[in-house]
C-alpha cells in the first residue's frame, strides 16, 4: 500500500494548454490532489499511532471534552433493533452443566460481590478506548451459587440482540480482568454499550465482550459465536489473532 | 441566455456537481447512523444502514463516472485542466497580494476541487478495504477506521465553507445560481472573475 511518492511537476512551464498570455501557470491542482491522496493511503501505516499519541497527549482533558463526539466508541450491532432494558421484568438466565439454574434480577445481580477495573477496549476493526472504567461482577463470584458441573469448560453468552452469541472457555472467563460489567465510567452500563450488562475481557477483541447478555449457559466447550461463523478467531487475542501480530 | 448573464457551468458539469452532492450528502446520512452512538441506537437497523452505506458509495462513484462518460467528456478534461493549472495571479490570491484577478475558477476554487477528488479517492479506498477487512484478514489494517472517520471530518471542514460561501456571504452567493441554472450575471462574473474569457458575452 506503500505508494511510490508522487511525481509532481510543480514547477513545469505549460504550453499551448495553459491560460492564452499567461505561461506561468503551474499544475499544483494535481500536486494537491496526488500528494492528498499519498498521504491518506500513507496514514494507513502510521493513522492508529499518530491518533494514539494525540489522545495521550491529551488524556486529561479529553476526559471531559471528548476530541469525537463518540468518545472513540464505534457501536457496533447486528439485529434491526438494540435490545431495551426494563429493570422491573430483567431476568439473566443461568444454566446449562450447573448444578442450581437460576434467574437473577437486576437487583439481585447488583447484590453480589463487587469488582472494578480501568482497561482498554480493542475493536478488531481497529480502533480502541483507553482507560475505560468497569464495574461489575467476576465470573468466579457470579457463578458460585450455580456452580458449574466438572465436565463444564466453556461459557455461552446469549445476548438479547438475536442472534448474536459468543464463548469464553472458562479458563478465559476466569482471568483476573475478566467480568460480566453493570457500569461503565461510573454510570450504569448505556443503551448501547449493552445495557444492563455485558461481558468485558481486555485481552480480546470487542466482539467476544459480548452486550446485552441475557443468558449465561456453562457447556462443555466453546463453540462458534456470531463473527467466528463469519470467518474470524474463536480466540481473539488482541494483536495475536484475526490477521494481527503485533 | 437572458440578456445581461453569460455561461458558467454547462449542463455535464453541472449534472456532474449535483450528483457529487446527492451522493455525499447520501453517505454521510447513512454514514453518520452508523457512527454516533445515539444516532445508532435510535435508528438501528445497522445491517440495512451499513448495505445502503456501502453501495452507496459504489453507486455514488459509478453515477459521476456516467456523467463522465455520457455527458461532454472533453469538456470535462478542459475543466480539469483549467482547475489544475495556478499561474502567478491565482499564487498572489491566496497570498492576498496584487495583481491577483481570476479566471473562471479562483484558486480557492481551485484547491477545494483537488482536495474534494482526492477525499473522494481516499473515502472509495478506505471504505472498501473496511468491507473487505470484514471479509478477509488480508485486507484488514489497524488504521483504515481511523483514515475513513478522519475524512469525515476534514470534507465537513470543506463543506461548511463551501456552503457559506454558496449560501450566505452575500459578494459570492451569486455562483449558486451559476451551478444551479448555468449562467451568471455579467457584472459579477467582471467583478470576481475579471480575467475569464466567457465567450460570448449575453
Amino acid at each position: 500500500m506503500a505508494e511510490a511518492p508522487p511525481r509532481l511537476q510543480p514547477l513545469v512551464t505549460v504550453d499551448e494548454r495553459g491560460a492564452p498570455g499567461h505561461d506561468d501557470s503551474r499544475r499544483i491542482g494535481r500536486g494537491v490532489f496526488l500528494a492528498t491522496v499519498a498521504g491518506g493511503l500513507s496514514s494507513l501505516y502510521w493513522g492508529k499511532a499518530a491518533w494514539s499519541h494525540v489522545s495521550n497527549a491529551l488524556g486529561g482533558v479529553e476526559a471531559a471534552v471528548p476530541l469525537v463526539p463518540t468518545g472513540g466508541w464505534r457501536i457496533y450491532t447486528v439485529a434491526a433493533t438494540m435490545p431495551t432494558f426494563d429493570p422491573a421484568t430483567w431476568r439473566l438466565r443461568i444454566g446449562g452443566l450447573v448444578e442450581h439454574p437460576q434467574e437473577l434480577s437486576y437487583h439481585d445481580l447488583r447484590a453480589l460481590p463487587q469488582a472494578s477495573q480501568v482497561s482498554i477496549f480493542h475493536c478488531v476493526t481497529g480502533w480502541s478506548v483507553n482507560g475505560v472504567r468497569w464495574r461489575g461482577v467476576r465470573f468466579k463470584d457470579l457463578l458460585a451459587h450455580a456452580r458449574p458441573l466438572t465436565d463444564a469448560h466453556a461459557i455461552q453468552f446469549v445476548s438479547a440482540e438475536q442472534p448474536y452469541v459468543d464463548y469464553l472457555t472458562l479458563a478465559q472467563a476466569n482471568l483476573p480482568d475478566v467480568m460480566l460489567a453493570w457500569e461503565m465510567d461510573g454510570k450504569p452500563l448505556p443503551r448501547e454499550h449493552g445495557a444492563p450488562v455485558r461481558v468485558v475481557i481486555p485481552d480480546m477483541y470487542g466482539y467476544k465482550n459480548v452486550k446485552w447478555v441475557a443468558e449465561i449457559n456453562l457447556v462443555h466447550q466453546a463453540g462458534s459465536g456470531y463473527w467466528e461463523n463469519l470467518g474470524y478467531d474463536r480466540d481473539a487475542w488482541v494483536g495475536r489473532s484475526n490477521g494481527y501480530t503485533s | 441566455m437572458k440578456p445581461g448573464y453569460v455561461r458558467r457551468f454547462s449542463r455535464t458539469e453541472r449534472t456532474f456537481h449535483w450528483v457529487n452532492a446527492i451522493g455525499f450528502f447520501l453517505l454521510l446520512a447513512t454514514g453518520l447512523i452508523l457512527y454516533l452512538p445515539s444516532l445508532s441506537a435510535d435508528v438501528g437497523r445497522r445491517p440495512l444502514v451499513k448495505d445502503v452505506h456501502f453501495w452507496g458509495g459504489i453507486g455514488w462513484v459509478a453515477a459521476l463516472a456516467l456523467v463522465a462518460v455520457l455527458g461532454d467528456r472533453s469538456g470535462l478534461l478542459r475543466t480539469a485542466r483549467e482547475l489544475d493549472l495556478f499561474d502567478r495571479e491565482d499564487v498572489n490570491w491566496l497570498r492576498r497580494r496584487q495583481p491577483n484577478e481570476q479566471a473562471r475558477f479562483n484558486a480557492g476554487q481551485k484547491l477545494n476541487a483537488a482536495l474534494t477528488a482526492a477525499f473522494l479517492v481516499l473515502f472509495l479506498v478506505s471504505g472498501l478495504l473496511l468491507w473487505l477487512g470484514e471479509r478477509d484478514t488480508r485486507y484488514r489494517f489497524a488504521s483504515t477506521v481511523i483514515l475513513h472517520d478522519g475524512l469525515l471530518y476534514a470534507s465537513l471542514v470543506l463543506l461548511v465553507g463551501h456552503l457559506y460561501l454558496a449560501l450566505i456571504h452575500p459578494a459570492t452567493r451569486h455562483a449558486l445560481h451559476g451551478m444551479v441554472l448555468g449562467t451568471v450575471r455579467e457584472d459579477w462574473a467582471r467583478k470576481h472573475h475579471a480575467r475569464w474569457d466567457s465567450g460570448g458575452r449575453g
